[in-house]
């Protein structure tokens, strides 16, 4: 394995193992923020109206309960004839991956406007906040640390996720653990399968840091360490789940 | 002045909160809204800053009207203190008080230094200003819930049970604070309470409601405890209602007070049987602040600590009669220490006595009226 990471020729080309890396965390970057764009906003406002609170525990329940793999190859099969291009594949899988990282951001930004103390609300309106104000200068920093564990736990499944998408031909690192098992090349396999757990890490420890600076010294006293940490399984795990 | 005009709330599921409900609450003055759960109380304070918005009727503030006002415009012009104090977790003290006086157009500089002389004034120390809520006890946290109601500075204050969630002795200590903080800046203020022994002692005027949102009565809390209205009135006032008026009288000028022997602490048995005009004789301290009483037949070496029984109150001469009669009733010699105004002994007096006094009193107003 060391072997394999060490060979020149694994960092060269347009699978190299650089490459591969920048391609996994594009894919997953642009997953993330149009789940965070589809997800923050619904959040927001069906925690902070609580109208349509069905809707969060219904959709949040029937995405999580989608078989990844299966979605993807029906996607490309139905999408492929419309795009001619490399977006044949990359489309269904960011849409796949987007459906998974939407439930956990949409229902923790949720549930972290719902938790936030009624009191401090009350008192918010009260005293003449308008509401966007009570939103965004009351509610939304109250429920920071679960908005942003809901951000760490998307952000674990669509590392590990992106890695079966390299089945329908898609880059990043899951090319190395899919390609290995065609060649029989257990090394590449290994090295792909421990760089998406490295990934999963440092991008999760980069998330702990932001929610170090982000979050008010006031709250973090108070934060619920098992509501911070990811419900989702380990990256790890999922990755080698990959034929 | 807060005016409520003939204000009625009914919810949609057609549950009268409250009926028809009709009363000023005047400049200056503090008005207790007070009655048990359900009797809309909660609800008629949340319709003057229109958390609630009535289904008809109005309110209005020193005689403008309140409906079609901009709520949050409204709102800003009325301190809102709440049961849990509501502080904003991730601010600290200081930017907590500072919000109202934000909401007003202070600067961001000037809003902290308001707060800063607030924090002070409702008794925290400065180094507060830095803390974060969850560092500060119930009581305190209550303390800053009332800094931020008046960092801008509002005519009207609306309290919602702002002291019913800590114990009974902070409950005290915030009562007596915030009753001279009240002396001092005179604001209208409307407050909620299930607890009528708080309203007599806060309310310059008590509104006891009924279930149904219907009013019962309106008076003085003295008027409360001499003229009750009717039987619910009566029965919600409580028990010991002649015991409790006498809180509002106070202690007549012409009350005969008879000089107590009292002895120091470290006294001999001897020294305190000479001085002594029965079994039970009183002990001070060096400033002649009564101590206790001692049992002088009991006494075996110089009078310690130990010595004393403490179950006597002390009354201010100035007091009411209350505190009078509490203390003779109390003292185990059944004679009332009366202290002056620096705590030091002026006397004694006994339950005959006060009774007798009062008979005066009373007998006194009758020939008046």
């Amino acid at each position: 394995m060391i072997d394999y990471l060490i060979d020149p020729a694994h960092w060269t080309g347009s699978d190299a193992i650089g490459v591969l890396i920048v391609q996994h965390l594009v894919y997953t970057g642009i997953a993330l923020l149009v789940a965070a764009l589809i997800g923050v906003p619904i959040g927001l406002y069906v925690g902070h109206t609580g109208k349509g609170t069905f809707l969060i525990a219904g959709v949040a329940n029937a995405l999580r309960a989608l078989p990844t793999l299966g979605l993807v190859i029906l996607l490309v099969l139905i999408i492929a004839p419309v795009f001619a291009s490399e977006l044949a594949f990359v489309v269904p899988s960011l849409i796949v991956l987007v459906l998974l990282a939407v439930p956990p951001i949409m229902t923790n930004t949720y549930a972290g406007i719902r938790a936030v103390d009624a009191s401090a609300v009350d008192a918010a309106v009260g005293m003449g906040y308008r509401p966007l104000k009570v939103l965004f200068s009351v509610q939304v920093p109250c429920a920071l640390p679960l908005i942003l564990s809901g951000f760490r736990g998307a952000t674990l499944q669509v590392i590990s996720t992106a890695t079966i998408a390299a089945y329908v031909s898609l880059g990043g690192l899951g090319r190395l653990i899919i390609d290995g098992r065609a060649q029989n090349d257990y090394d590449q396999m290994m090295v792909g399968a421990v760089l998406v757990a490295l990934l999963a890490l440092l991008v999760d420890l980069g998330i702990g840091i932001i929610g170090r600076f982000a979050v008010s010294p006031g709250l973090t006293r108070r934060r619920i360490r098992s509501a911070t940490r990811p419900t989702t399984p380990s990256p790890a795990s999922s990755a080698l789940v990959a034929p | 002045m807060i005016t409520f005009e003939n204000i009625t709330k009914v919810y949609p599921d057609g549950t009268t909160a409250v009926d028809d409900l009709s009363l000023v609450a005047p400049s200056g003055k503090l008005t207790v809204l007070v009655g048990p759960s359900g009797c809309g109380k909660t609800t008629s304070l949340r319709m003057v800053n229109r958390l609630i918005r009535p289904t008809s009727g109005d309110i209005l503030l020193d005689g403008e009207s309140t409906n079609g006002m901009d709520e949050a415009l409204l709102r800003r012009r009325i301190g809102y203190v709440i049961q849990h104090a509501g502080l904003f977790p991730h601010r600290t003290i200081l930017d907590n008080v500072a919000a109202t006086a934000r909401l007003t157009g202070k600067s961001k500089r000037e809003a902290r230094l308001i707060a800063g002389e607030l924090i002070e004034r409702v008794g925290l120390p400065s180094t507060f200003a830095t803390r974060y809520p969850w560092q500060l006890s119930g009581g305190q946290q209550q303390r800053v819930g009332v800094a931020r109601a008046l960092a801008s500075d509002p005519d009207f204050m609306l309290m919602d049970e702002p002291f019913s969630a800590v114990d009974p002795v902070v409950r005290g200590q915030l009562q007596e604070e915030f009753l001279r903080l009240q002396r001092e800046i005179g604001k209208t203020i409307i407050m909620v309470t299930h607890d009528i022994d708080e309203a007599l002692k806060l309310g310059d005027q008590v509104a006891v409601m009924r279930t149904g949102g219907h009013l019962a009565q309106l008076a003085t809390p003295e008027e409360l405890l001499t003229a009750p209205a009717d039987d619910f009135v009566a029965d919600f006032v409580g028990r010991d209602r002649g015991y409790r008026s006498l809180g509002f009288v106070t202690a007549a000028p012409d009350l005969a007070v008879r000089p107590e022997p009292a002895v120091e602490l470290g006294s001999t048995p001897e020294a305190a049987r000479a001085a002594s005009t029965d079994d039970w004789l009183l002990v001070v301290d060096g400033h002649r602040h009564p101590l206790g009483w001692v049992e002088q037949r009991a006494l075996t070496g110089p009078i310690t600590i130990g010595d004393l029984n403490l179950s006597g109150t002390v009354a201010s001469r100035t007091g009411t009669m209350r505190q009078v009669l509490d203390a003779s009733l109390s003292a185990p010699s059944r004679r009332g220490v009366l202290v002056d105004a620096d705590g030091a002994l002026i006397g004694s007096v006994t339950a005959a006595e006060v009774v007798g006094s009062l008979d005066e009193i009373r007998s006194a107003k009758g020939a008046a009226s």
